[in-house]
């Protein structure tokens, strides 16, 4: 294939490839960091231009690239539907803007405390790495894939989570490392089972054949990828962990992990739940109560706190919930208010985090108890604060309030106990997370300082200047609210209306080939190439 | 129409079952090092479990060599390699992490998240939080507090013991 061959689609695995040449790239040069941030800002900034690329293009056709050029059933694919490209867009700017703040944060630290300094030689291609998986399981067409998206997003956060070793670090460090090896295994058991049952682990395949399986094996495989990916997004039972481990890592990489890690999450169970199995609303009410929990649960825990790091994290948890609402409800416009809080979520959770980097460098600490006067001292510091967490907690007419808004207005339009209990949920936690961020800020902005904050540090621009950018965006998802929610609105419909099989089957062939892996052509009968296969999706 | 025999072999299903309760049971462990164990014994019966999802065993999946329902299922050795890889990765990282926090700490306890306690003592206390600095409390930073507790395991292990080495520590 020569250059001039190239289509749209040859877009898709980029978002994939180029963090990960980039990440080959910073390890070769771990000894000329000035070179290595280069590669890192270039790779991330190219994957920022092709996820607009594809934001522009899956709006027209979702795009399908056979890995290997083999066609999907026998070969892995890449598929980049609205919500791929919606997640990879969004997630690319945040990555590119901590990666930004995390430079001029390098710089500024290395002179002063050597054990928070970022180690800038395996910082960068770690980083890299966690970017190349992250994109890797928003476009995984493939549950394997998508497993294997997973590990290489885990594996990066293991090492950023430790990142100098340090005593509370490895103790945190090590919760999360065990809580998420147990979700991975949970993962694997599912893709087990699922390919015993049906023969295959492409995603298009099996939304044709899940609902042929037998009602109580498709149950275990759905609740068994349901625990695997809540894990993952911290729904309520299972999200102790997040609060404990996020808040010892350096500032970039808690702000990277709380905007982005979860919602990857939230995105798998998204797509598996709409793509691969029928409605059934006895998951539909288990997820409404797991929402309702995660939501009232995750907000009481940040009340209690008194470091504005955890309790950032505790309404981390909480505000899961709110997506969880919209994948229940299990309707178009549910879902789209769902993937439209996603997408707000991602950015203000980030820009906290990166703000809240700069308190602690400002103020010297996290704690509420130290912390104080900051609004004197920091003018601009607390309107960086004060926005998103305005957003945060959904004042109208912030783009926070527009995703609660269409979620409690569908949730009302579903009707019932449980949905009405759901809809006065998250209007109870919205106001306790306006009491808790209001607590902060208080704390730390409004009143004098308990004692004399003696950091006369100064705030690097590098790191305002990403924040500020983050900030800005989250304006800007609401002044353009209108296009995004609908665009919000088109990737829910196109999760349901089956385009996603068409376009990765665009002949419609699966079902001839292989009813299901039971059956082989008899001893006699010609075997062609395409009677051949039976299970065979190609290696992963 | 043949059939392709998914009957799994017995032994293998037993194989699936001890390493996997052996593992959940290790997983259940403080010790990350017992921790480690397990996820590595629980990572070896899922990949027994995917050779059963594949079905039964055969000749070698290359066309001519093996008719095709003499088979074995390639796929899922392709997804076990993975899997082994991955894990084999996983190993060396908590390791070193075992190592690291022995090093620190003098023993690699998983422990429960000390701010909790912290939270839940204030809480029981009936002070609110936010009006009680921790440093008044007991003079002890957080990370001094996580090198002395001890969830479960016994504090008389004659080892290196709570010692006081501050090497790296971020105070």
């Amino acid at each position: 294939m020569s250059w001039t061959d190239l289509t749209a689609t040859d877009l898709v695995p980029l978002p994939v490839v180029l963090p990960l040449l980039a990440a080959g790239l910073a390890l070769v040069f771990a000894r000329r960091p000035r070179v290595q941030r280069v590669v890192s800002v270039v790779a991330l900034a190219g994957v920022l231009a092709v996820g607009i690329a594809l934001l522009v293009l899956t709006d027209d056709r979702t795009l399908v690239v056979d890995v290997g050029n083999w066609a999907a059933p026998i070969g892995i694919d890449l598929v980049a539907d609205r919500l791929s490209a919606l997640m990879v867009t969004v997630s690319s700017f945040v990555l590119l803007c901590v990666l930004l703040y995390s430079l001029a944060q390098g710089v500024s630290e290395e002179a002063e405390e050597e054990t928070e300094s970022i180690p800038v030689s395996i910082y960068h291609p770690t980083y890299l790495v966690l970017a190349a998986g992250v994109c890797n399981a928003f476009l995984a067409g493939d549950l394997f894939n998508l497993y294997v998206g997973f590990e290489i997003l885990l594996a990066a956060s293991y090492v950023l989570l430790t990142l100098g070793g340090t005593g509370e670090r490895i103790r945190a460090g090590s919760i999360y490392v065990v809580v998420a090896l147990l979700s991975s295994i949970v993962f694997l058991i599912a893709i087990a089972l699922t390919y015993a049952a049906t023969g295959t682990v492409n995603l298009a395949q099996l939304s044709e054949r899940l609902p042929d399986v037998e009602p109580g094996t498709r149950l275990a495989i759905q609740l068994l990828l349901l625990l695997a990916f809540g894990i993952k997004a911290a729904m309520f039972p299972v999200s102790a962990w997040l609060p404990d481990s996020y808040p010892t890592a350096p500032a970039p990489v808690t702000a990277v992990f709380a905007g982005l890690l979860t919602k990857v999450g939230v995105y798998a169970i998204l797509r598996t739940q709409t793509l691969l199995f029928p409605t059934d609303p006895r998951i539909d009410q288990g997820l409404m109560w797991v929402a309702l929990l995660t939501m009232l649960v995750g907000i009481l825990g940040a009340v209690a706190q008194d470091d504005i790091k955890r309790l950032l994290s505790f309404t981390l948890v909480s505000h899961i919930g709110y997506m969880l609402f919209g994948i229940a409800l299990a309707t178009q416009p549910g879902t789209a208010a769902a993937i439209f809080y996603v997408v707000h979520h991602i950015t203000v959770q980030t820009a906290l985090f990166l703000v809240v980097g700069l308190v602690e460098l400002r103020g010297g600490s996290t704690s509420l108890d130290r912390l104080g006067g900051l609004a004197k001292l920091a003018p601009g510091l607390a309107i960086l604060f004060f926005i998103p967490a305005m957003n945060l907690a959904g004042i109208p007419p912030l783009s926070g309030f527009l995703g609660k808004v269409g979620l409690v207005e569908d949730g009302v339009r579903t009707g019932g106990f449980l949905a009405y209990t759901l809809v006065v949920g998250s209007v109870v936690t919205s106001l306790l997370t306006l009491y808790a961020i209001v607590k902060a800020w208080n704390k730390a902005f409004w009143q004098e300082a308990p004692q004399e904050i003696e950091t006369d540090a100064r705030v690097p621009r590098g790191m305002v200047v990403p924040t500020g950018a983050l900030v800005a965006f989250g304006l800007a998802l609401t002044v353009f609210a209108g296009p995004l929610y609908s665009y919000a609105d088109r990737a829910a419909a196109a999760l349901r209306d089956g385009s996603y099989v068409e376009a990765v089957f665009p002949d419609g062939h699966d079902r001839g080939v292989g009813e299901s892996n039971e059956t082989i052509p008899k001893a006699g009968a010609p075997a062609g190439p395409a009677s051949a296969v039976d299970t065979g999706e190609g290696t992963p | 129409m043949n059939v392709i025999d998914t009957t799994p072999a017995a032994v293998l299903v037993l194989a699936i079952g001890v390493l996997v309760t052996t593992g959940v049971y290790l997983l259940l462990e403080r010790s990350l090092t017992r921790v480690l164990i397990g996820f590595i014994l629980l990572g070896n019966g899922i990949n027994l479990l995917l050779l059963v999802a594949g079905g039964r065993a055969g000749g070698a999946p290359i066309l001519g060599t093996t008719p095709l329902w003499h088979m074995s299922d390639p796929l899922v050795q392709a997804m076990i390699l993975t899997a082994i890889v991955i894990t084999l990765g996983l190993t060396a990282f908590v390791l070193a992490m075992a190592y690291r926090s022995w090093q620190l700490h003098g023993h690699d306890e998983v422990q429960d998240d000390v701010e909790d306690r912290r939270i839940a003592r204030l809480a029981a206390k009936n002070e609110p939080s936010f009006e009680d600095a921790d440093a008044v409390e007991s003079g002890e930073t957080l990370d001094e507090e996580a090198a002395r507790t001890r969830d479960e395991t016994d504090d008389d292990i004659s080892g290196p013991g709570p010692v006081t080495r501050t090497g790296g520590e971020a105070t």
